[in-house]
């Protein structure tokens, strides 16, 4: 008889032990999943309105042609600053925020299985956060390399302000915050599972955290490599990206893409685990082919490790490679559509109650499938040769981000947060931030389609007044200040929420999954007693015992 | 008012055929996302819950046949644009062969150098061409990546150092052709633009020839003073006027500057006024430029602009 040696090992100091009314410390010196997943949202809030700012300043100066509100420089550190600060400060942490919260207690688990390396994960974004934008007050201010700091502009000869350096230093520490999240996460959800909990019945939600997490700790040590090759280039005289000494300029394009395509998965693809547990539960039905959901995530998380090159399709690397890099994007479609026609198939046949967080998954579904039309059309090698680098691609890609990511990390803040808080979000509130955003994001990004079309390049701090092109880009300014008072709006929502919110009761929507199986918001223990698990929706098999799940809900 | 269409303007065979596939795989989109907002809106309509009514409806799990239905419906999809994708590449990336490159196009903080190898012209950021014609240009760079983009004329391509790489263009009718760079190459990315001048055959054997001409340098008056601030005020450290010993490469050639439409890569038009007001201070109208202000005085500008309108 073998013995087996635990992966995680037994406690052998207990966790300590959090006392009530200690104020910051009590969250500060936290270890409990539960408090690191909310500073996680709180941080990426912060920042979402800082990157929001940003974009408003880009915004306002596009404006109309010819504008002088913003220098150049400053135009090209708001652009850098902005697309990082919502990529890495904003999305990643939210979802990875909210998977820290949910996970465990999605799986009935008491905590992650390496606690402290969570907090460290979470500190490392903040301080990575910091040194980022404490670039901001060095002598010539923040990068202006934009977010993909493309050699051998960002190399020093071109660069010799200190903003690449920080940049690079900042998403450095991030990034290192990343990989363990990713890897503490794996061992969460492969050992932790609570009895019964086998992977077929796990929810769509933790089975979308599984993959992004492998990809995470596949592509963070390629731009990790990246950046400290960058920072010897910088700071040492080393010469791996400059062209003029040896190296290679196209060498850093592989490596940023091969971390920066799978990167868009590591953003999109929780948020479709979101949006898989919230059109279930509003329509009153268990998700449609799940075991397709999950192995079309499977699918997608493969796909997308061999796709980067299709944001090079400009950069002359023959027309082989382009060839294959277009199928194998297009390919990612084929996944991806399963997954849409699934959660409308969930929908059909249903009783819908179109709650706030019904709301959003449901605009999520419209405005990511146009993203990713777009973005097969993108695929297209001709088309890229149109369009890339156009207003085109910055439509594109929003859809995906903010259509896509933004609108079901609303979704799920809407749903969950009677868990996190013991109080609902204002109902009418929220409609009015949701249809302002529809509207706002819309009328923000729709009309940039045409403007990439029609020719205007990205990151241009200034434009000629060519026919149209004031009238539309004015219309995409007023959009994006909609879009700003849906933001406020929202923030107001939380904070008068928190305060004069109704009370949650444990599961106000009459879900499924685990975590409403415990109070609201959750003990810190999370659960008394662990419901038993013998299907996807144990809430259901407990409510239904003449009707369970299991062995019907098995379709392959 | 200039006019910049892009993709609705397509004026080049190669440009038709790309803004068709766009079109063609847009109409398919179009296609699709009508039959998700159909299929959403029906749901919206017939599916809202009735609040009165609390049973739960029908458990349904999902259908093996239906699933592989819609995985294949894609997958067919996908052939057909990726079927498009190829034939297209074909039409207008042709390969290279033994063609000898046309045109070379070299990409600098933030303006291009064109040079004409079978004449052994050199320009700056405007680009004779005759129409009819698919000419072969090799896109390089000398400091970081910009991207030659002319949207109504042919494909971008990147300008790497280190990369030359080549791209094929042409013009059906005459007319000036906007473009700009399109990779982000710094401070003054946006004002990094592009001409291109396409003519008939004739009117473009005539500008060539027009360039060749190595124009006298004016001896006396005005102009005369400012071919001698030109060599001592440092411009030659960087510029070239053929017929004199400024032969440097770092900024635009400026033999035949009075023959060109802008200056400063599109940022002004040219005029006698606007080079005075380009001398004067270049950095007020191209923030960030390489070119210093050079601070001049006012008769020293008028000098400067005198000889530079007088070469011809």
């Amino acid at each position: 008889m073998s013995t087996r040696i635990p992966i995680v090992p037994e406690n052998v100091k207990p966790l300590p032990a959090l006392k009530e009314n200690e104020g910051m410390l009590t969250w500060v010196a936290s270890i409990d999943h539960k408090q690191i997943g909310i500073m996680y949202i709180i941080v990426s809030m912060i920042y979402f309105l800082i990157g929001g700012l940003e974009a408003l300043l880009i915004r306002t100066q596009l404006a109309q042609p010819e504008n002088a509100f913003l220098s150049p420089e400053v135009f090209n550190q708001m652009f850098t600053m902005h697309g990082t600060t919502m990529i890495f400060f904003v999305v990643m942490p939210l979802l990875i925020g909210m998977g820290v919260y949910l996970v465990p207690l999605m799986i009935g688990a008491r905590d992650m299985a390496f606690p402290r390396l969570n907090a460290l994960s979470f500190w490392l974004v903040v301080f990575g956060g910091i040194l980022l934008y404490y670039s901001f007050f060095t002598q010539s201010g923040a990068s202006e390399v934009g977010w993909f700091a493309y050699a051998p502009l960002s190399e020093k000869p071109f660069s010799l302000n200190k903003g690449p350096t920080y940049w690079a230093l900042g998403l450095l520490a991030t990034g290192i915050g990343s990989i363990a999240s990713g890897l503490n996460n794996i061992v969460t959800i492969l050992t932790l599972r609570t009895a019964g909990m086998t992977m077929r019945r796990l929810p769509l939600f933790v089975w979308m955290i599984l993959v992004t997490s492998f990809l995470i700790i596949f592509v963070f040590p390629i731009i990790a490599s990246a950046f400290s090759m960058m920072l010897l280039d910088r700071l040492l005289g080393a010469t791996f990206f400059t062209p003029a000494h040896g190296g290679s300029a196209i060498l850093w394009q592989h490596f940023f893409w091969g971390f920066g395509h799978p990167e868009v998965y590591i953003l999109v693809l929780p948020a479709f685990g979101i949006i898989s547990e919230v059109i279930p539960v509003f329509s009153r039905k268990p998700i449609y082919g799940y075991e397709f959901i999950a192995g079309s995530t499977v699918a997608i998380g493969l796909l997308s490790l061999g796709v980067w090159a299709h944001h090079m399709f400009a950069v002359g690397l023959g027309n082989v490679a382009n060839v294959y890099f277009a199928l194998a994007s297009m390919l990612i479609a084929i996944p991806t559509g399963i997954k849409i026609l699934n959660w409308i198939a969930t929908m059909w046949g249903g009783k819908i109650w179109f709650a706030t967080p019904m709301l959003f998954a449901t605009a999520f579904i419209i405005e990511f499938v146009i993203g990713g039309l777009t973005g097969v059309a993108i695929a297209s090698v001709p088309i890229d040769w149109v369009v890339t680098d156009s207003y085109f691609i910055v439509a594109h890609f929003h859809y995906v981000l903010f259509g896509g990511s933004i609108f079901a990390i609303f979704a799920g803040v809407y749903y969950w947060f009677p868990k996190f808080s013991g109080r609902m979000l204002s109902e009418t509130i929220g409609k009015w931030h949701f249809w302002l955003t529809v509207v706002g994001f819309n009328m923000t990004f729709f009309i940039q389609h045409f403007l990439g079309v029609m020719g205007m390049p990205r990151r241009v701090y200034t434009y000629h007044d060519f026919p149209y092109w004031g009238s539309m880009n004015m219309i995409s300014t007023i959009g994006a200040f909609v879009l700003a008072i849906s933001v406020i709006i929202f923030m107001w929502n939380v904070r008068y929420s928190l305060k004069h919110g109704k009370k949650a009761p444990d599961n106000p929507w009459n879900a499924w999954t685990l975590e409403w199986a415990t109070t609201s918001p959750p003990a810190v223990h999370n659960f008394d007693l662990v419901p038993p698990v013998r299907g996807r929706r144990p809430l259901w098999d407990l409510a239904h015992p003449d009707n369970p799940d299991e062995p019907n809900a098995k379709i392959v | 008012m200039e006019k910049l269409g892009g993709l609705f303007n397509p004026s080049s065979p190669e440009m038709e055929a790309m803004a068709d596939l766009t079109f063609y795989i847009i109409a398919i989109s179009i296609g699709i996302l009508a039959i998700i907002v159909v299929a959403v809106t029906y749901i919206i309509i017939r599916y809202r819950k009735n609040p009165n009514d609390n049973s739960e409806p029908y458990q349904n799990f999902g259908d093996l046949r239906l699933e592989i239905v819609w995985t294949l419906i894609p997958i067919a999809i996908v052939a057909v644009l990726f079927q498009l994708t190829c034939s297209t590449m074909r039409a207008v990336d042709p390969p290279i062969q033994d063609h000898e490159t046309d045109i070379v196009i070299i990409g600098h903080q933030w303006w291009w150098e064109i040079y004409y190898p079978k004449s052994g012209v050199i320009t700056a950021n405007e680009v004779h061409m005759p129409v009819g014609k698919n000419l072969l240009l090799r896109i390089e760079s000398i400091d970081v990546i910009h991207d030659f983009w002319v949207p109504e004329l042919a494909r971008k391509i990147d300008a790497v150092p280190g990369h030359p790489n080549h791209m094929w263009i042409s013009a059906s009718k005459p007319g000036v052709y906007l473009g700009a760079c399109s990779e982000f190459c710094g401070t003054q990315h946006a004002n990094m633009r592009i001409r291109v001048i396409a003519e008939t055959e004739d009117e473009f054997n005539e500008w060539q020839k027009q360039e060749f001409v190595i124009p006298k340098t004016p001896r006396a008056g005005i102009a005369g003073e400012g071919a001698e601030l030109f060599k001592t005020k440092a411009c030659m450290n960087c510029h070239t006027i053929l017929g004199t010993p400024a032969a440097a490469r770092i900024g635009p050639n400026l033999t035949h500057l009075n023959k060109r439409q802008t200056i400063g890569a599109g940022v002004l038009t040219n005029s006698t006024e606007n080079l005075t007001k380009w001398l004067t201070n270049p950095q007020k109208y191209k923030h960030g430029a390489l070119m210093p202000n050079m601070k001049l005085t006012q008769s020293e500008v008028n000098q400067l602009v005198a000889y530079l309108e007088a070469l011809n």
